[in-house]
C-alpha cells in the first residue's frame, strides 16, 4: 500500500510487519520516531505478541534484547550515535553469542561536540563487532532492509544493524509502498532458534573460553560474515521476486559500465551522487557510481568487479579515522589489491553538513583531472581553520575549540559557499 | 558407660520434622542445579548459598526455572569452557546487565504465554552494587518479575580481592590497603541495596545468610511466590578474600548474624515486616579476629577506635531492626 509518510514510521510499520516479540529501546535523536511509533503500535492492540519495554539506557536495551533473543524470541531494539557507544559491550556480546537481535542505527554523528545530525561515525564504530551491517539509500530501502534483516540474522544467527541517515531518512517524508502482512509472513518465517534457554532442555550460555578454542570460536563468525556474502544477495533476489523491487543486496552500481571516474558512498548520499552523475554524463564526462549497501560484511570481490576497469575512484565518507583519513576507504582499497588506480578519500558531511551538488560537482570534476589531495575534507572552511591554529600558536590558554570555531564562524554553522 | 548428649533441633535434623518442614538439602530428590566439579574455593560461601537457593527456587517453581548470571567468581568458576556445573538453563552476558537480561528472558516467557517458567538474575556485590547497579535499579523500577539474588562477599573477589561499594569499613582489600593512618576501608562508605531496593516499593525484599539455611531456603520460596520484582541479598564469607579458614564459612557467616552486623529481614512494598532476632549477642571483635583482612585492628596495641565504631553499627542495626528481646 502506497503511503506518504515519515522514514522513521516507515520503519516502525515494517518492523512491526515482522512480528517481533520483544521491542525494547532507550530514546535517542533521532532514532525516537521509530521506537514511538512501535509502542503506539502495541499499547493501541494493534501489534500483537508483543512486549514493549521502556528501558533506563541503551546497554540495558541491548542487554534486554540479548536476554529475549536468547530466550527464543524475535527481538527489535534501536538506537543512534552515543547511545550505540554506550551499549558497545552489548554490542560485541550479541554477536558473540550469536544472537539474531535486529536493530535500526538512525546514523548521527558521535561527540565530542556533541552533534544531533547525521554522518556514520556511529555506526562505523561498532563496525568491528560482527554485526552484520547494512545502509539504507531511500525510505523505502530502510523499509524493506528490516524485512530483509530479521531473515538474513535468523538463517545465520547473527545480528543485523540496519543503518539510515538520521534526518535525512528518519524524519523525511518519502512516499513508500508498505508491504501487506501476507507477504511479510510468507518472506519471513517464524523464528526458530538454533539456541534457546529452556527448562525442559537446558543449556549453558556464554561460558568462560580459553585460548584453546577462541581462536576458533572468532574464526567461525568470521566465516559466517563471508557466507552472508552469498545468503545477501539470494535473499535480495528473494524479495525482488516477491515484492517487486531492487531492494539490498552488497552493492549497487550506477552507470559505471564505460567510466573512468566512480564514486563509492554508503546511504542517501547515493541519491546526490547519482543526480550529479547524470549532470557530467550530459556534459561528457565517464562517470558512474557505486552503492555499498552491505558494508559488513565488506563485498570485496563485488566492489573489485564494479571499479577494477576504472581510471580513478573517488570514497565519499561520511565517517573519518581520525589520525589516518578515511574508513569505507580501507576497504576499497583492499578489494582492488594488486589493482593500479588513483584512489581519493573525501569526508564529507560530518555532523549533518549539507553536501550540495554544486560542491560534489566541482569535487568530481577536480578527480577527473587528477587534482584531488590523497584526502579531502568537502567544504573545509580554511580561513577557520588557519585562524585557529595561529590562536593556539601563539598562547596556551586558548578555551574550547569548538566555542572558539563557533564565534568565528558566526551563527550559520553549517552553511558553506 | 552411657553418654548422652543433648543437643538442639537442627542438629538431629529432619527425621523428626514433617516433610514440608524439612530443608530442601536434605531433599534426595532436590535437583542439586549447580551440580559438583565446579571450581570454586574451598570453603566458598557464594558456592554454598547459589546451590541453597537455586535449589529452593526449583522446589518451588516445579523445575521451570531460567537463571541469568553476571561475571564473577560464581560464572566463572561454575563454566570453565568446556564443562558447565548448571542443570538448569542458564546464560552468562556481561558483567553489569544480569538485571536487564533477566528483564528480557522474563519478557519471552510471557511472548510465549509460558506462564510458569520463572527468571533468576544472580551475581556478585560487585556486579549488583556497583556496574549493574543502573539495570538493577531499571529492573525494580519496572517491577519485572524477576528474582534478582546478591551474594554478597564484600568485594570483587574474582579480579583479586578489590573494593566494592559493598566493603564494609575497616576491611583489607587490595585497593583499600591496611596501610597509613586509617587501615583498609574507609568509614562513611558504602551502600546499603535492600534498603534501596525498598525504596524502590518492590513487592519483596529479603537478607539471607548461609549460616541459616533454612530461612534463607524458606524466602527464596516465598519470592517465588510473588510476581513482580524481588530482591535478596545472601552474605557469604570468601575464606580467600577475607583471610579465613576454609571450614569457618558458617561460623562466620553466623557470627555476622548474631553480632548484628548482617540483619535478616524482610520487606513487602517498601516496609520491613519480620526480622530474625538474635539468641545471644555477640562481640564484633569475635566475628572480626577471625578473618586477615581485619588483622590490622588486632595489632600491638589493637585499634580500639575502629573496632568500638564497627561496633556502634552492629549495635545500630540491632535497635533500627528490633533484633534483641
Amino acid at each position: 500500500m502506497l503511503k506518504q509518510t515519515e522514514g522513521s514510521h516507515a520503519v516502525a510499520e515494517s518492523v512491526a510487519l515482522c512480528r517481533p516479540q520483544v521491542i525494547c529501546a532507550y530514546p535517542i535523536t533521532p532514532q525516537t520516531h521509530i521506537v514511538e511509533g512501535l509502542g503506539e503500535m502495541v499499547k493501541a492492540g494493534e501489534l500483537v505478541d508483543c512486549e514493549f519495554i521502556n528501558v533506563e539506557s541503551e546497554f540495558a536495551a541491548m542487554s534486554v534484547a540479548i536476554g529475549a533473543s536468547a530466550a527464543g524470541v524475535r527481538t527489535y531494539t534501536a538506537t543512534s550515535s552515543q547511545g550505540l557507544l554506550f551499549m558497545a559491550e552489548a554490542v560485541y556480546n550479541a554477536a558473540g553469542l550469536g544472537l539474531p537481535i535486529v536493530m535500526t542505527v538512525g546514523n548521527r554523528a558521535i561527540g565530542a561536540p556533541i552533534n544531533i545530525w547525521n554522518d556514520h561515525s556511529d555506526s562505523m564504530s561498532m563496525r568491528d563487532a560482527g554485526w552484520i551491517q547494512l545502509y539504507a539509500e531511500t525510505n523505502q530501502e530502510a523499509l524493506d532492509l528490516h524485512i530483509q534483516a530479521f531473515r538474513l540474522a535468523e538463517e545465520l544467527s547473527c545480528p543485523v544493524m540496519v543503518c539510515m541517515d538520521g534526518f535525512i531518512l528518519t524524519h523525511a517524508y518519502e512516499r513508500v509502498d508498505v508491504p501487506t502482512q501476507d507477504q511479510v509472513d510468507a518472506f519471513l518465517p517464524p523464528y526458530e532458534p538454533r539456541q534457546i534457554l529452556d527448562p525442559a532442555d537446558p543449556v549453558s550460555i556464554g561460558a568462560l573460553v580459553g585460548p584453546e578454542a577462541f581462536t576458533e570460536v572468532r574464526y567461525l563468525a568470521h566465516h559466517k560474515q563471508l557466507r552472508a556474502l552469498g545468503l545477501i544477495p539470494q535473499l535480495a533476489a528473494e524479495f525482488r521476486k516477491e515484492f517487486g523491487r531492487n531492494s539490498g543486496g552488497l552493492i549497487r552500481t550506477y552507470r559505471t559500465e564505460d567510466a573512468e571516474t566512480i564514486v563509492v558512498a554508503l546511504g542517501s548520499l547515493n541519491g546526490t551522487v547519482q543526480e550529479v552523475v547524470d549532470e557530467m554524463r550530459g556534459g561528457g564526462s565517464r562517470i558512474g557510481s557505486v552503492s555499498i549497501c552491505s558494508f559488513r560484511p565488506f563485498p570485496l570481490a563485488a566492489t573489485r568487479e564494479a571499479l577494477q576497469h576504472a581510471k580513478r575512484v573517488v570514497v565519499l565518507e561520511k565517517c573519518l579515522a581520525v589520525g589516518l583519513g578515511g574508513i569505507v576507504s580501507d576497504g576499497v582499497r583492499k578489494s582492488l589489491s594488486g589493482i593500479v588506480l588513483n584512489g581519493y578519500t573525501v569526508i564529507a558531511g560530518l555532523g549533518g553538513r549539507a553536501i550540495t551538488r554544486g560542491s560534489l560537482k566541482r569535487l568530481f570534476q577536480d578527480a577527473e583531472r587528477d587534482e584531488l589531495e590523497q584526502v579531502t575534507f568537502l567544504d573545509l572552511n580554511a580561513d577557520v581553520i588557519s585562524y585557529e591554529l595561529e590562536r593556539e600558536s601563539k598562547s596556551r590558554r586558548t578555551g574550547p575549540t569548538a566555542e572558539a570555531i563557533l564565534r568565528r564562524i558566526g551563527t550559520v554553522a553549517s552553511g558553506i559557499g | 558407660m552411657v553418654k548422652f548428649y543433648q543437643t538442639g533441633t537442627f542438629t538431629v535434623g529432619n527425621r523428626l520434622l514433617k516433610e514440608d518442614q524439612r530443608s530442601v538439602q536434605a531433599d534426595m530428590h532436590r535437583t542439586n542445579s549447580l551440580n559438583s566439579g565446579h571450581r570454586a574455593c574451598q570453603g566458598c560461601g557464594e558456592a554454598l548459598g547459589a546451590r541453597y537457593a537455586i535449589d529452593a527456587a526449583m522446589q518451588a517453581t516445579g523445575n521451570q526455572l531460567i537463571a541469568v548470571n553476571a561475571t564473577g567468581c560464581l560464572e566463572v568458576f561454575s563454566t570453565p569452557y568446556p564443562q558447565t556445573s548448571w542443570q538448569i538453563p542458564w546464560i552468562h552476558s556481561l558483567f553489569g546487565n544480569a538485571a536487564a537480561v533477566a528483564s528480557g528472558v522474563a519478557a519471552a516467557q510471557r511472548a510465549l504465554g509460558r506462564t510458569g517458567v520463572r527468571v533468576i538474575a544472580q551475581g556478585g556485590d560487585g556486579g549488583t552494587t556497583d556496574i549493574g547497579f543502573g539495570c538493577l535499579s531499571g529492573m525494580f523500577e519496572r517491577n519485572d518479575d524477576v528474582l534478582y539474588i546478591c551474594y554478597d562477599n564484600e568485594a570483587y573477589m574474582n579480579t583479586g580481592v578489590q573494593r566494592s561499594s559493598a566493603t564494609p569499613p575497616a576491611a583489607r582489600t587490595a585497593t583499600t590497603p591496611a596501610l597509613g593512618p586509617s587501615p583498609g576501608n574507609v568509614f562513611g562508605t558504602g551502600k546499603n541495596v535492600p534498603r534501596i531496593a525498598m525504596a524502590h516499593g518492590i513487592p519483596y525484599v529479603a537478607t539471607a545468610s548461609v549460616s541459616n539455611l533454612r530461612d534463607l531456603e524458606r524466602k527464596v520460596k516465598v519470592a517465588m511466590g510473588i510476581h513482580g520484582a524481588r530482591y535478596i541479598h545472601i552474605f557469604v564469607p570468601c575464606p580467600l578474600g577475607w583471610g579465613s579458614a576454609s571450614e569457618d564459612t558458617i561460623k562466620i557467616a553466623r557470627l555476622a548474624v548474631e553480632t548484628g552486623l548482617f540483619p535478616l529481614f524482610e520487606a513487602h512494598d517498601g516496609e520491613v515486616t519480620a526480622s530474625t532476632p538474635i539468641r545471644h549477642k555477640v562481640p564484633v571483635a569475635e566475628y572480626l579476629k577471625l578473618q586477615k583482612r581485619y588483622a590490622h585492628l588486632f595489632r600491638n596495641p589493637p585499634d580500639l577506635e575502629r573496632i568500638a565504631q564497627i561496633q556502634m553499627m552492629a549495635d545500630r542495626n540491632i535497635e533500627k531492626f528490633g533484633l534483641l528481646h
